[in-house]
């Protein structure tokens, strides 16, 4: 917005006012055509008008890594929330940050609200597991194993039938090399004393069998249903994909899947967790020199040194695929390395990396390793009901209030309320016609605030005639014919307009910067609304008031014009030009 | 409104004048009684904040059999905490938990959903944790305090420091009035009022500047005269800019009416009705301020300036001149071009009182 002191003078919109009609009308045209021709022809509506549910999460910064929350973590935590939520089987939801520290999720009406709170709140889970069998993504046609896990009632059996659960399993494995050693990785992997799912090592299983007959039923049961959950697990499947590793704890084995190739899927049964996200102290994707590849490269912490150093030790000595460990990354393996040494400090990835993908590990990994946590600050779940309840009001609102203004504007301007009105009818179809295309251009969002935010805006837009208007009736007093009083008037009501919009402007900003949530979408309204208060005001209704002078119902001051200089106590005309700066009247009096 | 019309064509002519500058320590007085009230209220009642400030629930459940005592039983049974039960416009219950957080917010839920017998998914809830209306808080001051430096300095370069000041004490003024009417009234502190009361920022400004734009206009070259001193030219300044201001007031408030009425009448208590009775609070007090306080607060700022205190006295020395010869005031017209303008005969005590 320009300063208030341009005084170019009153010649800029009189010569031609046709030309600044013809380019509003234009140029709503144009908006208007577009919307038709983008196919969003209303608004899109916020979760609290359309139905669903908001959630804001705030990153908490742990003591001694405040500068963990910064822009390059949030929006690695945005893309992690968003595959989250969208794993859920919801496209439209959609994850952004607000402000520094804030990201809004909304999640439109008809998912599964509950699990997307649980999902979204959460920390994203960077786990290091050892890989205890991998399959091609897809379920084996006959899943011919389950049927005898399940039709064995005593628990003794259990051991043999999880056993063929894992053979089925290892289908496209390499077969293990070794009774022994297969049975010692998966015991290892299992840890809890449960019974190992190999049918060799069944001296470790009898003892728990008999021993405790309460707890070893369970733990087989979950034995047994991880490997059914293994063999039935269709990873080519988004749904099943996204539900394969969730809401598993680190201490306890899991199924997940992984994209080995772009779109080619991988299952995998891995052990419990031995390296967590937070042991990871950084990690970056590098270009190797030597051997002209891109590798990521590891740090660390010293926790984590001493457990990597461990779990490598161990899985050096495995054979394929047991010597691998995934990364898992909120229940999906984002890559599996095989271990070829004992490695401590620093470990590095090799494999089928591009500068993109290794890049997108190293920040994976490094984000695992941040202490960015969320914490829920408001769910907002609003039935469909609700929402259209309040949009109908907000509406009616609008409606009255313009109703209003409009029924004042008429009273007390009579005629010149025409232009008022024709003024804020172009205003409103700008309006709504541009909040239409920002939809799905910015991805704005009508929300009640952001209603209110226009509702309110009528009274400033109608304040920017006011001021116009006055500023006419002004000249007129001074015994001016409306032409002139129309040109002169302009030059000062622009100045104030321009003035006090800006200050209307400033505080919308200045709200929609630094503000986050509800505040933001009606700090937003109310800034656009008042850009298109001085849009309008500039080409419409001064233009529109220079053609108008022309005619000879405002012209010739009808009574019912507004412009009745009789009725405004007009002077007699004027002799020669006056100053404009001189005080026009005697000393106030007291009334 | 014609009658308005009627008092804008008088005022222009100077007919009629009110004299807001000389009566300024009447309305000092009324304005610092009215902020010394607001402060004490908020400093004994506090302000009644709603669940946003404190964390809790509002499950606004459709219409159902249920009454509201009953209600709020299941409620306060189901949580474990007090809860306020509001019967809405259209049937439906607005259930207020206080001090739950989101994890446990959600099992309440599940059970007024059994209790009231309707579906979970037609309960529409608003869960807040303790530290986001703080955040909101926060954030509301922080846009604030950029707020009101920006527009300082951008008021300060388009007009003048003075004024600048002045904008920014009725800005301030506004804002405690507004928080101390929620505190005195009890009216609920929500988001919604945040926002309410952050639009006042802008809104109260709007009347102000336009007073403000004719003042800087009518004094552009008051050293060259002998005629009115400052505080007249500014106390002409809000006369002549008085049907703006009542106009603008008028047309803005409708709106926020209309949404007052709507918000209330309709949907009960929420975020429509929060947002416009902060909004129709602070525009009122807005529109006060800039007649009231505002401009007379420029006069006294200005009338301390060497030059403006120097055309006082000349001003005073001429009419004191003038009255001792008897000669009409308005023959002492020294303004090159300016068409006679026969008006009433000053009063002299308005000029007068100026000299304190």
């Amino acid at each position: 917005m320009a300063a208030p002191k341009k005084g170019r003078g009153a010649a800029g919109g009189q010569s031609r006012p046709g030309r600044a009609l013809a380019f509003i009308l234009i140029a709503m045209v144009a908006l208007t055509g577009g919307m038709f021709w983008s196919g969003h022809t209303t608004p899109r509506l916020g979760i609290d008008l359309a139905g669903g549910t908001s959630i804001t999460l705030k990153a908490k910064a742990e003591p001694g890594q405040e500068s963990a929350v910064n822009e390059t973590n949030m929006n690695t935590a945005v893309g992690i929330i968003e595959r989250r939520v969208n794993g859920l089987g919801v496209s439209e939801a959609e994850v952004q940050t607000q402000g520094r520290e804030n990201i809004m999720v909304n999640i439109p009406r008809g998912t599964n609200e509950k699990q997307a709170r649980e999902q979204v709140g959460t920390t994203a889970q960077l786990y290091f597991r050892p890989v205890l069998t991998v399959a091609d993504g897809a379920p084996p046609a006959a899943p011919s194993a389950t049927p005898s896990g399940s039709a064995s009632g005593t628990p003794s059996a259990k051991p043999s039938s999880s056993a063929s659960g894992a053979s089925v399993g290892e289908k496209s494995a390499t077969p293990t090399a070794t009774a022994t050693t297969q049975g010692r990785a998966v015991s290892e992997a299992l840890k809890a004393p449960s019974p190992t799912p190999t049918a060799s090592s069944s001296t470790s299983a009898k003892p728990q069998a008999t021993g405790t007959p309460q707890a070893t039923p369970s733990a087989d049961a979950a034995t047994v249903a991880l490997q059914q959950k293994f063999a039935t697990l269709n990873c080519l499947d988004p749904k099943q994909r996204a539900a394969a590793g969730q809401g598993v704890k680190p201490t306890e084995p899991t199924v997940a899947c992984g994209e080995d190739n772009p779109g080619v899927w991988a299952k995998y049964l891995l052990g419990p967790a031995e390296v967590e996200g937070k042991d990871v102290d950084d990690a970056k994707g590098q270009f190797d020199q030597q051997r002209g590849m891109w590798i990521v490269t590891m740090d660390f912490t010293d926790e984590g040194s001493k457990k990597f150093q461990s779990i490598t030790g161990k899985l050096s000595q495995q054979a394929d695929p047991q010597n691998r460990f995934a990364i898992v990354l909120d229940g999906q393996v984002v890559s599996a390395p095989s271990v070829r040494q004992t490695l401590s400090a620093s470990a590095e990835i090799s494999g089928n990396f591009n500068q993109e993908s290794a890049q997108d590990l190293g920040n994976i990994l490094s984000y695992g390793a941040l202490p960015l946590t969320f914490e829920t600050q408001s769910v907002d779940t609003v039935t469909a009901a609700l929402g259209g309840d309040q949009l109908e009001a907000g509406l009616i609102a609008g409606a009255i209030g313009l109703a209003l203004v409009i029924i004042y504007l008429v009273a007390y301007y009579r005629g010149l309320s025409l232009v008022a009105i024709l003024s804020l009818g172009v205003s409103a179809v700008l309006t709504y016609v541009i909040m239409a295309l920002l939809g799905p251009a910015i991805g704005f969002a009508l929300n009640l605030p952001a209603v209110c935010g226009a509702i309110v805006a009528i009274g400033i837009t109608a304040d920017s005639f006011i001021v116009y208007f006055e500023r006419i009736r002004d000249e007129l007093r001074e015994g001016r014919t409306l032409r002139p009083a129309v040109e002169r008037a302009w030059p000062r009501a622009r100045r104030t307009i321009m003035v006090s919009d800006f200050v209307s402007f400033l505080a919308a900003a200045v709200l929609f910067i630094v503000t986050v949530g509800k505040v933001q979408g009606f700090a937003f309204t109310l800034g656009l609304t008042t850009l298109l208060d001085i849009v309008v005001v500039f080409l419409f209704t001064k233009p529109i008031m220079t053609m108008l002078a022309k005619t000879k119902f405002f012209g010739n001051g009808h009574p019912w014009s507004g412009l009745d200089p009789k009725r405004l106590g007009a002077k007699p005309p004027l002799r020669r030009t006056r100053r404009a700066t001189a005080p026009a009247a005697a000393d106030p009096k007291e009334a | 409104m014609s009658k308005l019309g009627d008092l804008g064509a008088r005022l222009h002519r100077g007919e009629v004048g009110y004299d807001f500058i000389g009566n300024r320590k009447i309305w000092y007085g009324l304005s610092i009684l009215i902020t010394i009230t607001a402060i004490v209220a908020l400093a004994v009642r506090g302000l009644n904040m709603g669940i946003e400030f404190q964390g809790g629930a509002v499950f606004t459940t459709p219409k159902s059999e249920v009454s509201v005592s009953q209600a709020q039983e299941y409620a306060e049974e189901a949580s474990g905490h007090d809860a306020i039960v509001q019967q809405l416009g259209n049937g439906s219950l607005r259930i207020q938990v206080g001090g739950l957080d989101t994890a446990q917010s959600d099992q309440v839920r599940e059970e007024l959903a059994k209790d009231l017998n309707v579906p979970e998914d037609k309960i529409a809830a608003e869960l807040v944790g303790p530290s986001w209306g703080e955040q909101i808080a926060t954030k509301a001051w922080t846009g604030l305090g950029i707020f009101m430096i920006l527009v300082v300095i951008y008021l300060a370069i388009a007009f003048e420091w003075r004024m600048a000041v002045a904008a920014l004490i009725a800005l301030i003024h506004d804002l405690t009035i507004t928080v101390g009417i929620y505190s005195l009234v009890g009216f609920e502190v929500t988001v919604g009022t945040v926002i309410g009361l952050l639009t006042i920022l802008g809104y109260s400004l709007y009347d102000t500047v336009v007073v403000f734009d004719s003042l800087k206009e009518q004094t552009k070259d008051i050293t060259k005269q002998t005629r009115f001193t400052y505080s007249e030219l500014a106390n002409r300044s809000i006369n002549g800019t008085l049907v703006r201001s009542i106009n603008t007031t008028v047309v803005a408030l409708l709106p926020v009416a209309g949404l007052l009425f709507i918000g209330g009448g309709v949907l009960g208590a929420g975020m429509l009705n929060d947002i416009s009775l902060s909004l129709f609070v602070g525009l009122a007090a807005g529109a006060y301020s800039s007649i009231f306080i505002a401009t007379p607060l420029v006069a006294d700022l200005k009338e301390r300036e060497p030059s403006i205190k120097a055309l006082k006295k000349r001003i005073m020395v001429k009419r004191a001149a003038a009255a001792a010869k008897g000669e009409p005031l308005d023959a002492a017209d020294d303004l090159p071009g300016e068409a006679a303008v026969v008006g009433p005969r000053a009063s002299r005590h308005g000029a007068q009182e100026h000299r304190g």
